[in-house]
């Protein structure tokens, strides 16, 4: 009876489907260059661009096949065993990631190393799990976790092809300069992964406030033009 | 039962339980049916990865055949599965590749070797050849190193020059290499069982050299031994005489 009653007070609090349910996870709510989650595989895989897209796609994956289980499961999990739950799901999907990765390239699972199995702790996951999917139906899930999905792609591929030109000269391993072209190394070792993220989060914040700017300049110059007509 | 019952009684529980029951065996199923879809995947991906260095390793190979060392005996790969069965004993037991030309004669043989490196551990593989008692060629297979730095142990020409021709020879007892496989800084090497170090990555080399002079100190006295089983390719391919073959090596 209480899971009913329940349930039924949700559906009131269920999100309208709106382009919006995709688009923020790309954009407004960028789970790295907003909400800065997942720094982990973000620093440590994106030095070149196949690796950034390789994570991005697995992690997508994940994301949207666990959030799908959860919202189908959400009434039938109780709250006091959410957590278990939503880590034996996130797990599974994981381990389906890594065997299917081993048997598509090994190469690319030796580049990719570790951070394979660490996209069950990725808590870009973990984070839709508990504050979307357990509260919302299948199609509004689905879309908002390919967004969030596409967004970490989107973002992991910022820096991996920046770190791929700048530091090896290549992008997706075709070599873009000629040989005399002196790469500068240490963009595709740990601390060129803190450079390039902090660069691209200036580029972005940058926008973000240009375009704040812009809306409040906007509105100034409308509210002078109605005064001047009303005066 | 009584247990069961109280669990029954008690709503919440029940539906805990339900729950995790329920979310385990859906994981347990999708665990279980990718782990056995992708499986033959995996297996033939490893495989097409070491055949790929060995035939890069020895360019004038044509065949090959794959060989177990178990304890000091060297047996045909296809017995795995029952040497498995027969002993439970945790005798180590390594892969073994031999390299054979157009002729059907032995020209090289290759084996495995790992070591810690700067980052994690350096998986290559290396190519022996019986009739110099030397090491012809080394291929990473996995390394984590540091790219342009320690990565340099797989292209660096001048390092691989060592590998040319790195001498193994052993003993007069046939027990232990003559010299130990050292790394010698850069510009030092003055005898076929020294490496040649990369500068400013002598971590790096001096892990390679490690691994062979391990590999080699253990498996080339167990090699020679077994020469002329190793030679005969025909030998193994009739069925019912690879059991005799090993019977009459293991008395030597
Ligand atoms: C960021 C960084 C990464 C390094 N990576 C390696 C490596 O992968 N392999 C290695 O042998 N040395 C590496 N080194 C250098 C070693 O610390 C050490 O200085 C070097 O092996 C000594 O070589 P040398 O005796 O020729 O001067 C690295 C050093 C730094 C600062």
């Amino acid at each position: 009876m209480n899971n009913k009653q329940e349930s039924m007070s949700n559906t009131d609090q269920y999100e309208q489907i709106s382009s919006d349910t995709f688009l923020r996870g790309l954009w407004k709510e960028n789970p790295v260059f907003v909400m800065l989650l997942g720094m982990c595989p973000v620093l440590a895989v994106t030095n070149s661009a196949i690796n950034a897209l390789a994570m991005g796609v697995a992690s997508t994956f994940v994301l949207l096949s666990s959030n799908a289980l959860v919202s189908l499961l959400r009434d039938f999990i109780p709250k006091q065993v959410r957590i278990a739950s939503y880590i034996i799901i996130i797990a599974t999907f994981v381990t389906m990631v890594d065997y299917a990765i081993q048997a598509i390239s090994l190469d690319l699972y030796n580049a990719l190393g570790a951070f394979i199995q660490l996209i069950v702790v990725n808590c870009i996951i973990l984070g839709r799990a508990e504050a979307y999917a357990s509260k919302q139906p299948l199609p509004q899930v689905l879309l908002n976790s390919l967004g969030m999905g596409a967004g970490f792609t989107f973002a992991l591929l910022c820096l991996g092809s920046v770190r791929e030109i700048l530091g090896t000269g290549s992008l997706f391993g075709l070599m873009l300069f000629s040989e005399n072209f002196q790469p500068w190394v240490i963009m595709i070792l740990p601390p060129g992964g803190f450079f390039v993220l902090g660069s691209w989060l200036l580029l972005f914040n940058y926008l973000a406030m240009r375009k704040k700017q812009n809306i409040s300049l906007n509105q100034d110059v409308t509210l002078r033009q109605e005064s001047s007509d009303a005066g | 039962m009584a247990a069961f019952n109280h669990l029954k009684n008690n709503s919440s529980d029940w539906l805990m339980l339900r729950a995790l029951v329920l979310i385990a065996t859906i994981s347990g199923l999708l665990v279980v049916m990718s782990f056995s879809l992708s499986k033959p995947y995996i297996e033939s991906n490893k495989q097409q990865a070491i055949d790929k260095a060995l035939f890069e390793l020895v360019v004038n190979a044509s065949d090959k055949k794959e060989f177990i060392i178990a304890g000091d005996k060297i047996l045909p790969a296809s017995e795995l599965m029952q040497l498995k069965q027969e002993q439970s004993s945790e005798a180590e037991i390594k892969p073994l590749y031999a390299l054979y030309n157009k002729q059907e004669k032995l020209i090289s043989l290759a084996l495995q070797a790992e070591a810690s490196g700067y980052q994690d551990k350096i998986q290559i593989l290396y190519t022996f050849d019986p009739k110099c008692q030397c090491i012809r060629g080394i291929k990473v297979l996995k390394m984590a190193e540091t790219p342009g730095i320690g990565d340099k142990i797989s292209s660096d020409k001048d390092f691989l020059q060592n590998f040319i021709e790195l001498d193994t020879s052993l003993n007069e007892d046939w027990g232990t290499l003559k010299n130990k496989i050292v790394s010698v800084k850069h510009g030092k090497k003055r005898h076929l069982w020294e490496i040649d170090s990369i500068s400013g990555a002598t971590i790096s080399s001096s892990a390679v050299a490690r691994m062979l002079n391990q590999s080699a100190q253990q498996f080339v006295p167990i090699i020679m031994k077994h020469l002329s089983f190793l030679q005969s390719k025909v030998l193994h391919r009739k069925p019912g005489q690879q059991g005799k073959a090993v019977l009459e090596l293991s008395h030597e």
